[in-house]
């Protein structure tokens, strides 16, 4: 076992990142297709597993790194993004992937999830977002819906969802990208773009609770439906969806962003707004809608990372231990 | 003075104001220039939590105490020889700790009707008589002070501020120093007209003594010879003490080490002082709260830094669950807990050692850990080194306690030569399992994560033993309950054997403590049995697990008295492991044991033991 990262890249299959565990997620879990596409990425992007640490709080999705082989740390609720933060500036060589749910990340650990996505830590993050506690059976997240009736909110959940893009934006991230579990191809394409990204690449996957909150995506995700609430972001066109009969136009008056469907009320395509995924204003605007949701890559901008600076920081090593102990004022007792 | 002959062999000097009239420095420098002289010494600072606290309030006093002698010095001493007071409130909340017949200098100029007033004196305590036991020395020190800084040029405000050295040079020259260590330490730390300002106040004040034929107090600082043994010395206080030994422990030891800190009193002196020491190995990292702290600190470890996080009570509650993971992970971690008074906020600035319960039982489940304690500023870089040896060698987080007192205090430290350290040789984890423990340890190999062909995956879950996988199995979490337990149980066999500081197995007494009490009860046991008494003193550094040998000798002692500044709390863990009667000697003011105290307690004992005693 040598210290030294310096080790080659190994053409390994999805099967060889497969860790020899059994899989303990619900039947029919949306976890199943997020971890398919989690080890065709790294499989596609080359990674070496021993390079590489995949890092979780505690719920569902953060059993994810038992099911890797690579290095994993199953850490504590909330906490994941210290730990990852830790191991990152201790071994800036290391890929870092941190996994975590919308419990742990936007509720415990939404401190940690503010302070990671602002210092621009190089790492990839993993929001499974089902917008339910699954994992103990049930209860309103941060991310649950006005009304939501879960065991915790007989009368329905009275708490104002947060939207995972509108938060971490706000942070100040370099990186927003948004999936539906059952996009498989999209996810795979997407988790790559986070992993190329140089900083936090922040990646909100919609993923189905079966068990506690079935159908939270169903009319996002649905083939009859899907359309008309997913619009694919792609730098360079125009913000439309609902197979290009509708659109996002910027309305001055309402300073921001309403639907419109081409050829009424005397709009066009042309109206549309070009999707820039380095404005932020705009990614705020896509990320804090509820009718139709924003998915792709939302936002990248590139800004200095925190573990590059932090080692650019770094003064030249000093070797002499000996006169640091004995500092400015010394005086000799014969 | 303790004089004897005319020739005193110790004298306490404490010197107080406002927050904000430069106390700290000016003890600081105090306390440089006697131990430059080959002095033994012991400071005690005791300041306000607030920044800059109302003017002329007594709850706003600052105060430097220090005690320095010709023989060896073991605390800040219990009454003082000589009080600087800069104002009423300072007089006031200090005069019930003045020797009788000890010299008192007061600054005139801030005796005024509203000071007066705002220490709550409804007569000039100066003027009524009140002072008739003491040698009072009453100036206006910031008109002499102003008369003095003129030539440098600075505004009047500032020159009202060099009041702090000119105090200082007056007092060297009253205790029989001189000031060419000082004026060279104000050329390096102050700007041109401020260190002229400052350098004119010193001189000022000193050559003041000298023309105003006041007379020695007691010319300590002239006397040649000095009680320690022989070596390089420099002065240190524990914070620095305990950051120089983690720098050097980790070089021991082969590693970097990575410091996650959130800022909190009294541990952010630790903060300041590591981030200065990016070149030695030691990278620091200001968390955004302490669970980050240690959550960045455990992070490290995991990929193969030495991890480090230091706090204070309030902090250490927040770090408990990571502190839980790490044992589950049997990751190496050091935590430093500087304590303080509590609980909650409590006192910030004050002293306590009331978080050992906290230390070693306070987590959620058996969740053991060895925790080490520091007995003074120097012990503080010995006891860093240890923590580390322990953490990497057991792969165990690792509790090293300090507290306020120890953080701030200084003391003359003779500086260890590196070579003659021993390193900290870690196990080799080469062709372990990563879940594998070694018979003679019972600890895993430390594995980073990174390393080549070591990859595994560890958690907060319980693993089956051996395997490391997911284990709900009753009879696997019983064994591995139990191997937590007698993995930090097993540290015992490497720990020396306990040695008492003072006297010999047997006696009737024995003093018992750990932390910063070390001075002050090896002083008290000293003085009883040179008063014929037979009273030992035994100051335990490692508090779990406890050295093999500790049982047999606290048997032979005939009564065993802690005296802790909590309620009870090692007594009690005595009582639980020994099931023998420990007395509890107990204060919890904010404030250091005094010698006279622990004096006074072991003399009750020791008559409730033994009959009468003289």
């Amino acid at each position: 076992m040598s210290d030294t990262l310096d080790h080659p890249r190994s053409p390994l299959t999805a099967k060889d990142w497969a860790a020899d565990m059994e899989v303990r997620w619900c039947p029919g879990c949306g976890d199943y297709a997020i971890l398919k596409a989690v080890l065709k990425t790294v499989t596609d992007l080359g990674l070496d597993p021993d390079r590489t640490a995949f890092i979780s709080g505690i719920g569902c999705a953060s059993r994810f790194p038992y099911y890797v082989e690579s290095y994993g740390f199953h850490t504590i609720h909330g906490r994941a993004a210290t730990i990852a933060t830790g191991a990152k500036l201790a071994r800036p060589e290391l890929d870092v992937w941190v996994v975590s749910g919308d419990g742990d990340s936007l509720s415990i650990g939404g401190n940690h999830l503010l302070h990671l996505v602002r210092r621009n830590l190089d790492l990839v993050y993993l929001l499974f977002n089902n917008q339910i506690y699954g994992l103990t059976k049930g209860q309103a997240s941060p991310t649950s819906r006005l009304g939501q009736v879960t065991p915790s909110t007989p009368e329905g959940s009275i708490d104002q969802p947060v939207h995972a893009g509108s938060f971490v934006l706000g942070a100040g991230a370099t990186f927003y990208a948004r999936v539906p579990d059952v996009a498989q191809a999209q996810l795979v394409e997407v988790m790559k773009q986070a992993h190329d990204h140089r900083g936090t690449g922040f990646v909100e996957i919609l993923q189905n609770c079966i068990v506690y909150n079935d159908g939270a995506f169903a009319e996002v995700t649905g083939k009859a439906t899907a359309p008309e609430r997913q619009l694919w972001c792609k730098a360079g066109e125009p913000l439309l969806y609902a197979g290009g009969r509708k659109g996002l136009r910027f309305d001055p008056a309402a300073f921001d962003l309403v639907p419109f469907t081409v050829g009424e009320d005397g709009f066009e395509v042309s109206d549309a707004v070009v999707h820039d995924p380095t404005n932020r204003r705009l990614a705020q605007m896509l990320a804090a809608r509820d009718d139709v949701l924003a998915m792709g890559v939302v936002f990248q901008t590139d800004a200095p990372t925190l573990d590059g600076l932090h080692h650019a920081r770094r003064p030249a090593a000093k070797e002499d231990l000996q006169a640091l102990l004995e500092g400015r004022e010394t005086w000799v007792v014969a | 003075m303790n004089a004897e002959h005319g020739t005193a062999r110790a004298l306490v000097v404490r010197f107080a104001g406002d927050s904000g009239d430069g106390i700290q420095v000016t003890g600081g420098r105090y306390s440089a220039a006697a131990a430059l002289t080959g002095a033994d010494l012991a400071t005690f600072p005791d300041f306000p939590a607030e920044i800059r606290a109302p003017a002329g309030t007594t709850y706003g006093v600052s105060a430097y105490q220090v005690q320095l002698g010709r023989d060896l010095v073991r605390t800040a001493g219990d009454l003082v020889d000589v009080l600087v007071a800069l104002n009423p409130a300072a007089l006031k909340v200090n005069l019930e700790e003045m020797q009788p017949g000890g010299v008192i200098i007061l600054d005139q100029s801030a005796f005024t009707e509203r000071n007066l007033k705002k220490a709550g004196y409804a007569v000039d305590p100066s003027t009524d008589g009140s002072l008739a036991g003491f040698r009072v020395v009453a100036l206006d020190i910031q008109k002499l002070t102003q008369a003095a800084v003129k030539e440098a040029g600075v505004s009047a405000r500032e020159a009202a501020r060099s009041r702090n050295f000119w105090t200082l040079g007056l007092i060297l020259w009253l205790t029989g120093g001189d000031v060419a260590a000082t004026r060279s330490w104000i050329e390096r730390r102050f700007e041109q007209d401020i260190a002229a300002a400052n350098r004119l106040a010193l001189e000022a004040g000193h050559a003041f003594g000298e023309t105003a034929e006041l007379g020695r107090i007691e010319p300590i600082l002239g006397v040649a010879g000095s009680p320690l043994p022989p070596g390089r010395y420099r002065s240190i206080n524990g914070a620095d003490a305990l950051c120089l030994g983690l720098v050097t422990g980790a070089k021991l030891a082969g590693l970097e080490l990575l410091y996650g800190s959130y800022p909190i009193t009294p541990a952010t002196s630790m903060l300041h002082t590591l981030a200065k020491l990016g070149a030695y190995g030691c990278d620091v990292f200001q968390a955004e709260d302490e669970i980050a702290a240690i959550g960045v600190a455990l992070g490290a470890s995991y990929a193969g830094k030495l991890g480090v996080t230091g706090t204070s009570g309030p902090g250490m509650a927040l770090k408990t669950e990571m502190l839980g993971l790490a044992i589950a992970a049997e990751l190496p971690l050091v935590v430093v807990n500087a304590q303080r008074g509590g609980p909650s906020t409590g006192l910030p600035t004050k002293t306590e050692q009331s978080d050992l319960f906290q230390a070693t039982l306070g987590r959620n489940a058996d969740a053991p850990l060895p925790v080490v304690a520091a007995s003074s500023p120097g012990d503080a870089f010995d006891c860093a080194i240890e923590a580390i040896r322990i953490a990497v060698t057991h792969m165990t987080p690792v509790i090293l306690l300090t507290d306020g007192y120890l953080a701030n205090a200084s003391e003359p430290w003779r500086v260890p030569e590196l070579e003659s350290l021993p390193p900290i040789t870690r196990p080799d984890p080469a062709g372990r399992s990563p879940y594998q423990h070694d018979p003679e340890t019972l600890s895993r190999p430390w594995i980073p994560a990174g390393t080549k062909g070591g990859r595994h995956r560890i958690g907060g879950l319980e693993r089956a033993d051996g395997s490391g996988a997911v284990s709900y199995d009753p009879a696997n979490h019983q064994r591995m309950t139990e191997l937590r337990q007698a993995r930090v149980q097993k540290i015992a066999d490497f720990l020396p054997r306990v040695v008492l500081e003072v006297g010999e197995p047997g006696d009737d007494l024995l003093l018992l403590g750990w932390g910063s009490t070390k001075g002050a009860m090896a002083q008290a046991a000293a003085e009883l049995r040179a008063e014929g008494l037979k009273v030992a003193h035994l100051h335990l550094r490692h508090l779990a697990p406890f050295a093999h040998d500790l049982e047999a000798l606290l048997a032979s002692f005939g009564r065993v008295l802690a005296c802790e500044m909590n309620m009870g709390q090692l007594a009690f863990l005595l009582r639980g492991h020994y099931g023998r009667p420990v007395a509890a000697l107990t204060k919890v003011s904010g404030r250091p044991f005094q010698v006279r105290e622990i004096k006074q307690r072991a003399r009750q004992e020791l008559t409730g033991a033994l009959g009468a005693v003289a």
